[in-house]
């Protein structure tokens, strides 16, 4: 087994120590060693020539739909960890929708031995907030997080009862769980497929109000204020729901918040040809949200970008738009469709990278995400220069549901290391 | 990044003749008065003792029909057999999808038998565009309803209807009442309507049956009955479904038809030569008056015996256009 790694002659990028630098990166039994010279007696075993190349910590996503157990025609966690890999991905949190359900121990036992065993990338399940995700009775939240839980989230089930959700939060509080919040009032969101606006309109199709997800927001950090509890927020698709989480942050609420890319990049009027790649959940906005989803991206109104990875076997994706099922995979796209914001000006190369692997591993509280000396060696290399296409043949994700599929992308993963050890490599 | 999609680049050949008919929205107005043109022919023949031409002879027609209709489907089916085509007619809702099958193995069995044009009628918005990118090349897809989406044959033979008794559109006001929301009816009608110039579109309903930035379709919003229908020279009632009362979009049938209910009353604040329409069928007593829906203004039987010569051009139009692209096709080969 390789235990000394020398990368060389890279851009070491490490927002979490402000690093921007040419230099070379020592590996030493999984851990970085050192950044510059190389540590006394090191001998490398291998060595990686990193010139021309990006060097940063190994990418956070903090939200990825693995599909397994229960829906393993969609994916599995072997699938999608290797796509993880392949995109730079080494730490990704997984939601609780599996059958059954994440909210006793052995389903995250489970989870956490197929990660292992397939090795590809650290996954970190987040638990059930309430059991069954059915909004009506607490999850055994401490046991679960003791088995490996990094938060707690009902996803977009309802909690309709708010002595309920206050309940939930206050038993997280107690423990300083972290819960996580995907925002949306069910009755208000029901049976809608897109944004509700003028393309809504146009193509008859039921639309999904702003309103379904800021008046969640809202009910979520009145509850939040009360109970004290550190939350996040998860994929916020609209400009007014960000303001609101900024504005509770100024009040000195322990909330961060992330956004999946394609919120980022797109809009609702993409829906227009009823491309059912585009159906996505929380669903595309206007462009006078995703100017002000970009703007709160600026003023770090976000921590992080996350690439809400859904993979779909293709019969769900068969269909007319409203009955095929939302969501795009995302996993082995995040990182260039990231760096399309550092080609648009709106962010730095620095930027992006804090957004994808430090300010992810601040929202779950962990010492990933940075290059330090002692920690971990989770890397990412990458050019940000290469040209190339996600493509039916190439893609290791067991979905290939997304709009980019075939689209010219920048910015190609060429080694990822997972504590020491690559787990890709392009050849 | 990605271009808004134009609609017609699924239903026009190269030529840009219609080869599906999907959409009224982005048609031009050549070729929706092409249509209009093309269906006065039929009308004619339908009124002489052979109704039959040869356009479909040799054609296999499928009714694929998802969702219940027996107006839709049989001024359909007449069209269809009027080309001289053989048809079958599928009520779909009561077989294969109950016994599990996806709609695009539907398709495919259907393909399987060779059939040469689809009329589709589905309960999704989109579903005509979806099977019209999934069918083999050469292969015409009509869509006779797509959920909230779309209804263009039946806004054709609307716009037939009108053009028969006002002549020019330019100068009318049309007002369009009743249930916007989930009318696919009523998007069609407004594409067809300012595509063939109308002076000015009104849609008037409660905010409950209104979709969110109607206006951008190009219409005028009222919520007042006896204020949009001032004027007006063509009035167009919608169907309302019993079931928007359950679903808290209306307080009840009385109160709709105190408010937004076609009388002899409010007609008196149209046009005196105003026109009234429904694409039926019709709820007396909810959305129209009995004796203003029997009565000289009434035009609904009228738009019955359009439908199927609207229905003949579009599929004739369509299948010329598939064979245009086809001989198109093997003369590049």
């Amino acid at each position: 087994m390789t235990t000394n790694i020398a990368i060389r002659n890279g851009r070491v990028i490490d927002p979490a120590n402000k690093l921007d630098t040419i230099t070379d990166l020592f590996i030493s039994a999984g851990k970085i060693t050192a950044i510059g010279q190389a540590p006394d007696g090191f001998s490398a075993d291998q060595e990686i020539d990193a010139t021309n190349l990006i060097v940063s910590p190994g990418l956070i996503d903090l939200c990825a739909h693995l599909r397994e157990p229960g829906y393993t025609r969609k994916g599995n966690i072997a699938s999608e960890t290797a796509a993880a890999a392949a995109g730079g991905i080494t730490t990704l949190c997984m939601p609780p929708i599996t059958q059954p359900i994440a909210d006793n121990t052995a389903v995250i036992d489970l989870i956490e031995d197929l990660a292992k065993q397939a090795g590809n990338a650290r996954v970190l399940p987040m638990g059930a907030l309430t059991q069954g995700l059915k909004g009506e009775q607490l999850s055994p939240m401490y046991a679960l997080s003791k088995a490996g839980c990094i938060g707690f989230t009902n996803v977009r089930e309802p909690i309709r009862s708010a002595l309920t959700l206050a309940r939930c939060l206050e038993y997280a509080a107690t423990h300083e769980l972290l819960v996580i919040f995907q925002p949306q009032d069910a009755e208000l969101a029901a049976g809608g497929t897109m944004h509700d606006d003028t393309t809504c309109t146009r193509l008859g199709l039921s639309g999904i109000p702003e309103s379904a997800e800021t008046i969640e927001v809202a009910r979520c950090l009145l509850l939040i204020e009360q109970t004290g509890v550190k939350a996040h927020f998860g994929q916020l698709s609209c400009e007014r729901s960000v303001k609101m989480v900024i504005d509770a942050r100024a009040r000195g609420l322990q909330v961060t918040a992330d956004i999946a890319i394609q919120n980022l990049l797109l809009t609702d009027e993409n829906v227009s040809g009823f491309d059912p790649n585009f159906h996505l959940i929380p669903p595309l906005r206007s462009q006078l949200d995703r100017a002000g989803l970009r703007q709160a991206l600026l003023t770090d109104g976000f921590q992080a970008i996350c690439s809400d990875h859904q993979p779909h076997e293709l019969a769900a994706k068969q269909a007319p738009f409203a009955a095929t099922e939302p969501g795009m995979t995302g996993l082995e796209t995040l990182l260039s469709l990231s760096l399309m914001l550092v080609q648009q000006e709106l962010i730095t190369l620095p930027q992006m990278i804090e957004k994808l692997t430090s300010g992810p591993a601040q929202v779950l509280g962990l010492d990933l995400g940075t290059l330090t000396p002692g920690s971990l060696a989770d890397i990412c290399i990458f050019d940000p220069e290469q040209s190339w296409s996600l493509t039916e043949e190439n893609h290791r994700s067991a979905g290939s549901n997304t709009p980019f599929i075939n689209y010219p992308l920048t910015g190609q993963v060429r080694f990822t290391l997972l504590e020491g050890q690559l787990v890709f490599q392009h050849h | 990044m990605f271009a808004q999609q134009d609609p017609n680049l699924i239903q026009l050949n190269s030529a840009g003749q219609l080869k599906h008919f999907l959409t009224t929205e982005g048609l031009s107005r050549e070729l929706l008065t092409e249509i209009l043109d093309t269906a006065d022919s039929f009308v004619d023949m339908s009124a002489q003792q052979v109704k039959k031409v040869p356009l479909l002879r040799g054609k296999t027609v499928v009714n694929l029909f998802f969702e219940a209709s027996t107006r839709t489907a049989s001024t359909f089916e007449l069209a269809a057999k009027r080309l001289s085509a053989d048809v079958l007619n599928l009520n779909i809702k009561t077989s294969s999808t109950s016994k599990g099958e996806t709609l695009k193995d539907t398709l495919m069995t259907m393909e399987a038998m060779h059939s040469d044009m689809f009329v589709v009628r589905h309960s999704d918005s989109g579903a005509a565009h979806y099977i019209a990118s999934q069918v083999t090349p050469h292969v015409a897809v009509i869509n006779a309803g797509d959920g909230r989406h779309a209804h263009p044959t039946q806004a054709m033979l609307d716009m037939l209807t009108i053009r028969q008794h006002k002549g020019d559109f330019e100068p009318l006001k049309v007002a369009i009442v009743g249930d916007i929301l989930h009318s696919r009816v009523a998007r069609s009608q407004i594409h067809a309507l300012r595509t063939l110039g109308a002076a000015e579109i009104r849609v008037i309903a409660p905010t409950t049956l209104l979709p969110r930035h109607i206006e951008s379709l190009g219409v005028k919003v009222y919520t007042d009955m006896n204020q949009g229908l001032k004027d007006v020279d063509v009035v167009m009632m919608l169907r309302l479904q019993k079931e928007r009362m359950q679903s808290a979009l209306l307080p009840s049938e009385s109160e709709f038809y105190r408010l937004y209910g076609l009388t002899e009353e409010k007609l008196k604040l149209t046009h005196p030569d105003s026109i009234v329409m429904h694409p039926g069928p019709i709820n007396r007593g909810v959305e129209i008056e009995t004796s203003v829906a029997d009565g000289p203004k009434s035009l609904i039987l009228k738009q019955v015996t359009n439908g199927i010569a609207v229905r003949m051009a579009v599929m004739s139009m369509s299948m010329s256009g598939q064979m245009t692209e086809h001989q198109a096709q093997q003369g590049g080969v």
